[in-house]
């Protein structure tokens, strides 16, 4: 029987041979009589096939069209919930589109190792780790003091406990983080600041530089949140740093992600980009409670990533990146690109779909697609020749 | 400092393969296509990195799991860059 599956290896998709195998299993058949259900599958499945000069373009826009114009109605506020602040909805979906650089809320999702992730006193401890620690999240006072010339910054002792550093390492870290020539001293609670510099105005450059001041933790997160999901404990973040957090001894470098897809690109490649497009767009249009079939997202994943690099669908990205001067002309900032075209003297060969529509001519679509070489003459003619 | 870390067995990284000569051209008439229309992947790009001499032109067999069909193979060509 396997041999006959294996047959069909190629033709039919892995998991139409599975749903076959499955439903055959309940019952008994010959080899002649599932070779007859293999074929009509076949056959099934290359008439769902989309057939070639298909406009699947538009049907993927339609298909996400129409379900976000529900979704701008559907903004829904989450006030007071104990979860991370995400983009979401029709922005996060336009971010993800035009493949922003900077995205708005950044943020990742760290698993971590199994010996770790089940004690939630340890996560509060892994995350706290995480984090990036300023001199101004550990202190409960900074003072300018006029007549030293001086900011004295008091320490919160059990924060800097949490994060495993003594003071004389604290100050240490601060001699190398502020820089400019200042002066750092332990003084009994206080760390004591001076600065090269003795006008007011550097004093208070200097006390909002030493709040900032980097301590401990992975830069750019500013916000750890442990959360349980499925019997295991996982730290969500605002910020994404992925190379700096994979580094951490505890996670699990298996499973953490960003939703920074070019971060994603840079770490993994285009094929993990192509990935996380599908997954976050998916996680948007689910949240929203909608229903976009998989195969759109897909196609549009793979349009943006099918040149080796992350294209947005924008006018510096594929559309952008058109030969015909008409079809980018038509998306965005026509004027623009319609003298541009003049200057530089650019032809149009007319061979796609919007240029045509422009001209009022058929378009190379369905019908359209095929071009025929038609033998002119009739029987007689032929006849005639031969 | 530069730390090492380890991305080999990331969840979206994807199996990369290297395809020979006979199962591109398999490949190329199946289809009835030149290397050209190919999508591209960069020679630079992480996934690459395990794989041994791979130059521009080469033709990367990608392993992904679809939705829609559990495992389907996905083909990139090599490009400068």
């Amino acid at each position: 029987m396997d041999e006959i599956y294996k047959e069909y290896n190629g033709s039919i998709p892995e998991k139409l041979i599975g749903d076959v195998k499955k439903e055959v299993s309940k019952v008994k058949v010959t080899k002649v009589q599932l070779k007859e259900i293999l074929d009509r599958v076949k056959k099934e499945y290359e008439a769902a096939l989309i057939s070639p000069g298909e406009a699947i373009g538009i049907i993927t826009a339609e298909s996400f069209g129409e379900p976000a114009t529900q979704m701008t109605l559907n903004v829904k506020h989450f006030a007071g919930v104990a979860e991370m602040q995400v983009t979401s909805g029709l922005p996060r979906l336009i971010e993800i589109f035009d493949a922003s650089k900077s995205i708005k809320t950044p943020s990742m999702e760290v698993y971590l190792k199994p010996e770790y992730n089940k004690d939630p006193a340890k996560v509060r401890k892994i995350a706290s780790q995480i984090k990036e620690s300023t001199l101004g999240d550990i202190s409960t006072e900074f003072t300018i003091d006029i007549t030293t010339m001086n900011v004295k910054v008091v320490i919160d002792k059990t924060k800097l406990k949490d994060l495993g550093i003594t003071e004389d390492t604290l100050v240490k870290i601060l001699k190398e983080s502020i820089k400019g020539g200042v002066q750092v001293r332990l003084n009994k609670n206080e760390i004591v600041l001076k600065g090269k510099e003795s006008d007011l105005h550097e004093l208070y450059v200097l006390k909002e530089k030493a709040k900032a001041a980097f301590i401990k933790g992975v830069k750019e997160i500013s916000y750890v949140l442990p959360v349980k999901r499925d019997n295991e404990f996982i730290i969500l973040t605002s910020g994404s740093n992925l190379k700096e957090v994979m580094a951490v001894k505890e996670v699990d470098t298996r499973r953490t992600v960003t939703n920074d897809i070019h971060e994603i690109y840079s770490v993994f490649g285009v094929e993990a980009a192509r990935q996380s497009i599908i997954d976050e767009s998916t996680k948007v249009i689910q949240n929203q409670g909608l229903d976009i079939n998989i195969r759109h997202i897909m196609f549009i994943a793979d349009v943006m990533t099918s040149n080796g690099v992350i294209m947005g669908i924008t006018r510096s990205g594929i559309t952008g990146g058109k030969e015909s001067v008409l079809a980018r002309a038509s998306f965005e900032t026509p004027i623009k690109h319609i003298i541009g075209a003049a200057l530089r003297g650019e032809e149009d060969y007319l061979n796609s779909v919007v240029e045509n529509v422009i001209l009022n001519q058929p378009v190379p679509l369905g019908t359209g697609l095929p071009k025929l070489i038609i033998n002119s003459m009739n029987k007689k003619e032929k006849e005639k020749e031969k | 400092m530069k730390k090492q870390i380890q991305i080999q067995d990331h969840v979206l990284l994807l199996k990369h393969k290297k395809l020979d000569d006979k199962a591109l051209e398999g490949l190329l008439n199946k289809y009835n296509i030149s290397p050209k229309q190919l999508p591209k992947v960069y020679k630079k790009d992480p996934a690459l990195r395990e794989i041994e001499d791979v130059k521009a032109g080469d033709i990367i067999e990608i392993e992904r799991d679809s939705p829609t069909a559990n495992k389907t193979k996905f083909y990139r060509v090599v490009v400068d860059g």
